[in-house]
Parts: structure tokens; sequence; C-alpha cells
């Protein structure tokens, strides 16, 4: 009974459910996209083909308007798994370059950010000039001077990761300067005058009541940044005219019309994003649970 | 009051006085001086009045910051001037850039005066920051002119502001075609989708439980990915430009507007239920307006989504127009001038669509507690 009831009330089941429909209707999908092209070249000089073999022949195309999932995972097998991981043909090693971008951006979006933040918590200047700069900063489309940060800096000398790792940074201090201003005043004046009794300096006040305080909030807005970290890498290796990294691949495989390529590409890509949301949430909880957070 | 002298003033004051006798720059008959640069000697010499005045009686209050942002504007006008004046400027100048530190020295307590002042809106939320985004501005511009920065690498505003009045036809069709073409229809159908689809699904629990989680993963994906895949599937126009803004923006909506759905608490539901209201007059009535603050959250993150997944999916294929297709062409012809043009068009639209979605919030939730002073 408890395991029907974990079934009914709990989240496994009705995932499931929604991924097995979207699974039948990519197959369908790829069915209906594929069978134009398939009827007009594949069977051109067989007029009696069967529904079997139609069905058949849209999911084993090689360049298919849509590919089937099970083209796309081994595609992905094989490009990751059957590859030395430092030749270029290598998925792993695309992963990897853009997961350093990534990372290296979002280290420094972390310091740019926190930096602000305390900036505009204690000084009330910064607080009435800045933050509403920083705030419009993000009303426009950032990722539009990616290709000319990349040229720009190139120009200067600067290739590789530097450049993408910028991009990823402008993109991801923004919701971690949000975050830590909110949690640097969240402690109330209750704590704040109970730090007065204490007289403890200004140093002790920010060291032991507003910097505990706002890890939590700083999490919060972790997670948000890593994942527009990702976007900012990939977006910033599209200019770069396609040679290293998982937006380079998605750009070959677009110049090309290598379809399962790019959906390979994708899905990594979803893959990556997942697994560096939930690495943060890890450091999350271990991190909260040292402080004496309970669950 | 304290009478004791205000150091930060004083500071800008002495910069001031010796960059009155130090070079400001090079020209073929040897140094030249402030004193040969005309009238804007009145100019600075008015800014080391008021900075002494300052420093002195270290006034306080609104009518103070004003003055002293009147000095700013007055100094201001010399390095402007010395950047038109045809001089080897860079390390042969250090008149001017002392002039500049002193003008950073008085700008700063000027807005320190200004943020000091009586809660009063105009000044808070408007003037401060003009002022600081103007003193931005300037300092672009006297830097990049004062030290020969290439223009390949960084224009200065007056050069952008220049390209942007010469080929204001160009970037009008740019605008057209990525902003009310793809990003307003996008916006609109994404969303749409996304607030329908919530409505609909509202009612089933077992598709919440599973879409949710799935709105949560999809939030982790680069979707602007699937831009190339777009492109071969609706072509080089617009339209694939709206597939991927809709993708882009659906979750988004969905997530929020599920949340919004479910804010309304069980005294407000109870009480509805007492009057027999229908499913479509709580709805309407009780669950939808609580539900505006977070719907106008997701047309907020929607608004800057849209506009990035225009401008990215550009990079994968157009016609000859469009914002993002500007951007990549002319950074390949290092026409440097022309993409800070169209960056410059890209955020006044993307800021003033934020600014009209943030008007229309204020006067849809004008009950919020967000809104009360």
């Amino acid at each position: 009974m408890t395991l029907l009831r974990s079934w009914r009330e709990g989240y496994a089941l009705p995932l499931a459910t929604v991924l097995l429909v979207l699974l039948v209707i990519w197959y369908a999908a790829a069915v209906w996209l594929n069978a134009p092209q398939v009827i007009s070249i594949v069977f051109s000089d067989k007029p009696d083909w069967t529904l079997r073999e139609l069905v058949d022949a849209t999911w084993s195309m090689e360049r298919p308007v849509l590919p089937a999932p099970h083209q796309v995972a081994i595609e992905l097998y094989e490009s990751v798994f059957e590859q030395e991981i430092t030749s270029r043909r290598s998925l792993a090693y695309h992963t990897l370059v853009t997961a350093s971008s990534t990372v290296l951006g979002f280290a420094l979006g972390i310091v740019l950010g926190v930096l602000l933040a305390v900036g505009i918590v204690h000084v009330r200047t910064l607080d009435r000039s800045l933050l509403p700069w920083i705030i419009a900063s993000q009303t426009i489309p950032i990722l539009a001077i990616a290709p000319m940060i990349i040229v720009v800096l190139g120009n200067a000398g600067f290739t590789g990761l530097l450049p993408k790792a910028i991009i990823s940074m402008y993109l991801c201090f923004f919701p971690v300067a949000i975050g830590m201003i909110k949690g640097l005043r969240s402690p109330d004046p209750l704590q704040l005058d109970l730090m007065r009794t204490y007289s403890a300096s200004p140093a002790q006040v920010f060291w032991k009541l507003h910097s505990p305080a706002s890890v939590p909030f700083l999490f919060a807005s972790l997670k948000v940044a890593i994942g527009i970290s990702l976007v900012g890498a990939i977006v910033g290796e599209l200019p770069t005219g396609g040679q290293e990294g998982i937006g380079a691949r998605l750009l070959s495989g677009s110049y090309y019309g290598q379809t399962v390529q790019i959906w390979a590409a994708l899905v990594m890509a979803a893959l990556l994003g997942m697994v560096l949301v939930a690495l943060v949430g890890l450091a999350e909880r271990l991190t909260l649970q040292r402080m004496g957070a309970r669950p | 009051m304290s009478r004791r002298p205000d150091w930060l003033c004083a500071l800008a004051l002495v910069l001031l006085l010796a960059a009155l006798v130090l070079p400001v720059g090079r020209d073929e008959a040897g140094a030249a001086y402030w004193s040969g640069q005309g009238p804007v000697i009145i100019g600075l010499a008015a800014a080391c009045v008021l900075a002494g005045w300052a420093a002195l009686t270290r006034p306080q209050g609104l009518a103070a910051g004003l003055t002293l942002a009147v000095a700013v504007v007055l100094g201001a006008a010399g390095p402007l001037a010395l950047l038109g004046a045809g001089l080897t400027l860079e390390t042969e100048a250090p008149g001017l850039w002392l002039v500049v530190v002193a003008l950073v020295c008085l700008t700063w307590r000027a807005l320190q005066l200004l943020a000091g002042t009586a809660p009063n809106r105009l000044v808070h939320d408007v003037l401060v920051p003009a002022l600081f985004g103007l003193w931005l501005l300037y300092l672009w511009e006297v830097v990049v002119g004062g030290f020969a920065i290439p223009r390949v690498l960084l224009p200065g505003p007056s050069q952008i502001g220049r390209v942007i009045a010469a080929s204001a036809d160009v970037l009008a069709q740019d605008f057209r075609q990525t902003f009310l073409k793809s990003v307003l229809t996008g916006f609109a159908l994404g969303s749409g989708s996304g607030f329908l689809v919530a409505i609909l699904i509202d009612r089933s629990p077992f598709l919440q439980r599973g879409l949710l989680p799935l709105g949560a993963l999809v939030s982790a994906i680069p979707i602007v990915g699937i831009a190339p895949i777009m492109v071969m599937w609706f072509g080089f126009d617009w339209q694939s430009k709206v597939a991927v803004i809709v993708v882009m923006t659906f979750f988004p909506m969905l997530v929020n507007a599920l949340a919004g759905l479910h804010a309304a608490g069980d005294m407000e539901r109870d009480l509805m239920r007492s009057y027999a209201a229908s499913y479509w007059q709580t709805l309407l009535r009780l669950r939808l307006p609580n539900a505006l603050p977070f719907i106008f959250n997701a047309l907020k993150i929607n608004s800057t989504l849209s506009l990035i997944g225009a401008i990215v999916a550009e990079f994968f294929g157009t016609p000859i127009l469009g914002m993002g297709f500007r951007i990549s062409t002319e950074v390949g012809r290092m026409n440097i001038e022309m993409v800070w043009a169209t960056i410059a068009v890209a955020a006044v639209a993307g800021s003033l669509f934020y600014a009209v979605l943030a008007l229309g919030e204020r006067a849809l939730t004008f009950w919020h507690p967000s809104y009360r002073q």
C-alpha cells in the first residue's frame, strides 16, 4: 500500500509518464518530419514502399531533419567513449573545454559579484548610484557583445579560455551580487542590537553576523549563476570560428548539416548543465550542514 | 556642525591648483598649458573656488550637492576642449590627468551629498544614477581620447554617437527585423502558451508533478543551443528566431504562473467557496490577481531572454538584416563602432521593454506589499 501511495503522490510516476509521452512524440515527429525527404530521395526508384519500410528509413537517416532518440544516443556514445579523449572528434574533449571556461567564469563572477555586493551594502553612495546601473546592465542582451569581446581581446593578445570566461563572468556576476545584497541585509535589527550589546566591532559584525547570514542567499544565486555561466561559455564559443567546445560543435554541425551531431552536443550541454547545478547543490548541502543548519 | 576641513574636496583643490601650472600636452611649439586653452580656464577657476568653498565650510544637503555637481560640469569642459585641440596628450599631459582625478573626487563628494539627502524619489532614483552614468560616459570619452586607444579596441561614446546618427536607417531596419518581428512575436507566443498550459494543467496535480521537475531541469539547460536546429527547420527569416524564443520563454512562464496560481491562501479560497463561486469566478477574481506578481516576474525574465534568443539565433543564419547579423558581420570587418551602435540600440530597446513591463506591473499590482511605502 505504501508503495502504491508513494507512486501516486511522488514525482516518479508523473515524471516518467511525461518523459515517455515526450519520447513517443519525438519518435512520431521524426517520422513525420523526415518522411518527405525519405519518399523523394530514398524511395524515388521504389514506388511500392510499405509503412514499415518508411518508418525504418526515417529512423535511420544519415542527415535527418529530426534524428530519432536512439540515433542521438548512439552518436553520443560513439563520440564520447569511442574516441581518444584528446582528439578533436571526441565530444568529451569539447565538453571539458566548455566546462573549464564555465567554471573559470563562474569563479570570476562570484568574486566580482561578492565584492560589488559588499561595496554596495556598506557604501550608501554606491547603493544609490551604482546599483541602478547594475540592474540596467541586465536588461540589455549582454550576449550580443560576446563576439566583440572575443575579437577585441583576441586583438589584445588574449585567446583561448579567458575571453569566454569573461563573458560567463559578465553574465553570472549579477545574480550573485543581487543575492548577496539581499543576504547581507537579511539580519534583523534584534540581531544587530545583540551584536551592539556585545560591543562588537564593525569587522566582527560583518564576519560573525552578516556573512554567515548571507550564505543561504548566496547558494540560491549560485544555482542560477552556474546555469547562465554555461550559456555564456557556449555562446562565447560561437564566434571563434568553430574550433573547440560545445558551441563550436553546434556551429560546425549547423555548417555541414550534421543534425545528429548537433543533437548530441545539445544533449551533452543539457547533461553538463544538470551536473554543474547538482554539484552546486551538493556544495550547498555540505556547507549548510557544516554551519549547523538542520534539514 | 563640525568645521573640520573636508579632506576629499581639499585634495581636489590641491590637484586642480597643481594642474594649472603643469603642461597639458605638447604640440610643435612645445609644451602647452591650461592658460593657453582659451575660456575653459574660467571653468577650471570656478571649479577651484567651489572646491575650496566645500573644503573649508563642509556644506551639507541638496543645494551643496547640486553646487558641487555644477562645479564638476564647469571643470569637465576643460578636458573635453583639450581632446579636440590636436595636442599630443597621453603621458605628456599631467595637468589634464590631475584635473580628471580632482573631478573624480568632487563627483564622489557630490554623489555622496545627494544620496544622503532626505528621501526624495526624484533625487535618489533619477538624479544620482543619471549623474553617475553620465560621469562614466565622460570618463570613457576622456580616457579613450587622452590615451589615444585604437578605435578597434574601444571607440569613445562620441564616435559611437556619430555612427548612430550616420547610419540610423540601417539600425532602424535591424531593429524592425529583430525586435518588432522576432522578439515581440516570440515573447507573446512563448509567454502566452506558457500561461495557457499553466491554467490547463492547474487542475491536474498529476501533470503538475510531471512537468514541474522538468521545468526546473530545463532552467539548467542552455536552450539557446537549439538555435541552429530551428534555423534549419524554419528557415533564415524571423520565424526561426520566434521558435527559439518560444522554447526559451515557455518554461519560465509555466513555472512562475503555476506557483502564482497557488499563491492565494486557504482562507481566501474558503471564502470564495462560501460565496458558492464557480471555478472560473475563483480563477478570475481571486487566483489570477494573486498570480500577477509571479506572472510579471516571468515576463521580466522573458523580456531579457527573448532579446538574447533572437540575437544569438541570428548568429546562425539570417537574411542580411537584424542586430545579431549586424554584430557578427561588422565584427568580422573590424567596424567596431557599428557594433557598439547596434549594442546601444539593443540596450535601449531592452531597457525600455523592461521598463514598460515594470510600469505595467506597478499599475496592475499596486496592492502588493512591495509597493507600499
